[in-house]
């Protein structure tokens, strides 16, 4: 299915990514903040990943950037609050009662966009994504797999400009797994949005991301920001050279320097 | 759907012609008199010689136990509806709904009586209130149930309260409602025969529970006998029905159902 790429389309048009700021960040669940005074920033079209063990607080800083939940203190802001912003959940989270097709149009059904244009959009999409074939099934019939691509599709569908994910592929097996961090990063890249990727994989987060953000249970912060050194497009071979090996080592010691501290 | 093999219905069959047949020769033998026990001959004789009446008496009672049915599964879901709106909602008024649950049918059988008359409308009321609580209980704990990273979802894409009730909420409390509609349905036969009881004469049309009142009366065991048997049937008709409706119903969902 891959590789159906219309770079001359304009529904595959790079969008330009969100920037985001945020500053003095806390949180706390009745207990030891969960983040505490966290600052970052973010670029415009950059893929970040945010890198911990359970339980550091990453998922709790995706949500506060998503909107779904306020600060204690400090500020999140976007430099559009009002360019789209999608988000994928660690389950595909489909409506098991709607179609494919039905599925990836909810957001721009949410959003009032006409039938007509509707269809439209959702049909490209489901060709530059590969699920043509299977956009009248239903989720039921699908496997993991294919069920977190239409998750996918309907986060891409209004064509954001920041993206976040929550551990989207820990709960498929490997192959498949591996099979989507690259169709990600080709979405990526035909598309420019900006990233936020949550994951506890530090293999995934090296693969995928220009920047990957460690953080720590103990701290409720930043432990480290670290940039990734790799050519894009990362293919299956990046993943056995030395280069992302050594990387990935280095996080590691980041990871467990950390933890026995905790 | 396959044809099933015999070693799916051969042993009910067994069971059935060897319990029979015990039932037959045990009661020839300790020579009970009929009307303590008929034998089972005696009821199938009993079920061929008022076969008519008493098939024209289910027909009645399958009418009226159905209205009482679809009262409760229309009533019944739109109070589910308002009762998942506010907690405050569900504060005030679900001891209304637990209500129809503890009430004891046959002592308010009489007043829907005085309400409605003998007949069939009192008949219908007494199956609508039997079996409108679980459609309410399942239903709402349905639309309260909702996936919560999808009500995330539609957060994030500003959906309004009532975009996230018709498309979300309701959508999804399809397989509860049929789980509630799967109990109601049994109850709701229950509850036509039991108004039938009270509020039913064989001149205002009658249904299986009047033939039964009836044949007691009679004291003709036999035909209080055939006339329960009907009513058994009646009842896993109605529940193989709702069973088929939500299997239809449910027929995408369950591929995901099974392949998890």
């Amino acid at each position: 299915m891959a590789g159906s790429r219309h770079p001359q389309d304009t529904e595959t048009k790079p969008d330009r990514g969100a920037r985001l700021s945020l500053q003095g960040v806390s949180r706390c669940f009745n207990g030891p903040a969960v983040l505490d005074g966290l600052d970052l920033e973010i670029a415009s079209g950059e893929f970040l990943a945010l890198l911990g063990p359970s339980g550091c607080g990453k998922s709790t800083l995706l949500r506060l950037i998503a909107g779904l939940d306020q600060p204690d203190a400090g500020t999140i802001e976007r430099d559009d609050p009002e360019a789209a912003l999608a988000y994928v959940f660690q389950d595909a989270s489909l409506m098991p009662w709607r179609s494919v097709l039905g599925n990836v149009a909810l957001p721009l059904e949410l959003g009032g966009t006409s039938r007509g244009e509707r269809d439209a959009r959702v049909a490209a999409l489901l060709d530059t994504v590969g699920l043509t074939d299977a956009a009248h099934r239903f989720p039921g019939e699908l496997s993991g797999g294919m069920r977190m691509r239409v998750s996918l599709a309907r986060a891409l569908v209004t064509q954001p400009a920041l993206l976040l994910l929550d551990e989207p592929f820990a709960a498929l097996d490997e192959f498949t797994r591996q099979y989507l961090d690259e169709h990600l990063q080709q979405l990526w890249l035909e598309r420019g949005m900006t990233v936020v990727f949550v994951t506890h994989s530090i293999s995934e987060a090296v693969f995928l991301a220009d920047r990957v953000i460690v953080m720590s249970p103990a701290d409720g912060r930043l432990v480290r920001d670290f940039r990734v050194d790799l050519p894009r497009p990362r293919l299956a071979a990046t993943r056995t050279g030395i280069d992302f090996t050594r990387q990935v080592q280095m996080l590691a010691d980041t990871l467990r320097e950390h933890s026995l501290h905790a | 759907m396959k044809a099933p093999t015999p070693e799916v219905w051969l042993p009910p069959v067994i069971s059935l012609v060897a319990i029979t047949a015990f039932l037959e020769g045990w009661l020839a033998l300790t020579a009970v008199p009929g009307y303590l026990m008929p034998r089972p001959s005696a009821v199938m004789g009993a079920l061929i010689a008022s076969g008519q009446e008493l098939l024209r008496a289910t027909l009645q009672t399958a009418l009226t136990a159905s209205a009482g049915l679809l009262a409760s599964a229309v009533l019944g879901g739109l109070a589910a509806v308002l009762l998942c709106i506010h907690p405050w909602i569900r504060r005030a008024f679900y001891p209304y709904a637990v209500f129809f649950q503890t009430v004891p049918i046959v002592a308010i059988a009489p007043m829907l009586v005085i309400w409605f008359g003998f007949g069939p409308k009192a008949v219908m009321a007494s199956a609508f209130i039997v079996s409108v609580f679980p459609i309410i209980a399942n239903t709402l704990s349905g639309l309260l149930s909702a996936d919560p990273a999808l009500r995330d979802l539609f957060r994030i894409y500003r959906a309004g309260r009532l975009t996230t009730l018709l498309k979300l909420q309701i959508p999804g409390a399809l397989p509860q409602f049929l789980t509630g509609l799967r109990i109601a349905s049994g109850l709701a036969v229950i509850g036509a025969i039991v108004g039938e009881f009270v509020a039913d004469t064989w001149e205002n049309g009658g249904g299986i529970g009047t033939a039964v009142m009836i044949a007691i009366k009679e004291q003709r065991t036999d035909k209080v006998f055939a006339a329960v048997l009907m009513a058994a049937l009646l009842g896993l008709l109605f529940f193989a029905l709702v069973n088929v409706l939500s299997r239809t119903a449910m027929r995408r969902w369950r591929l995901g159902e099974l392949s998890e």
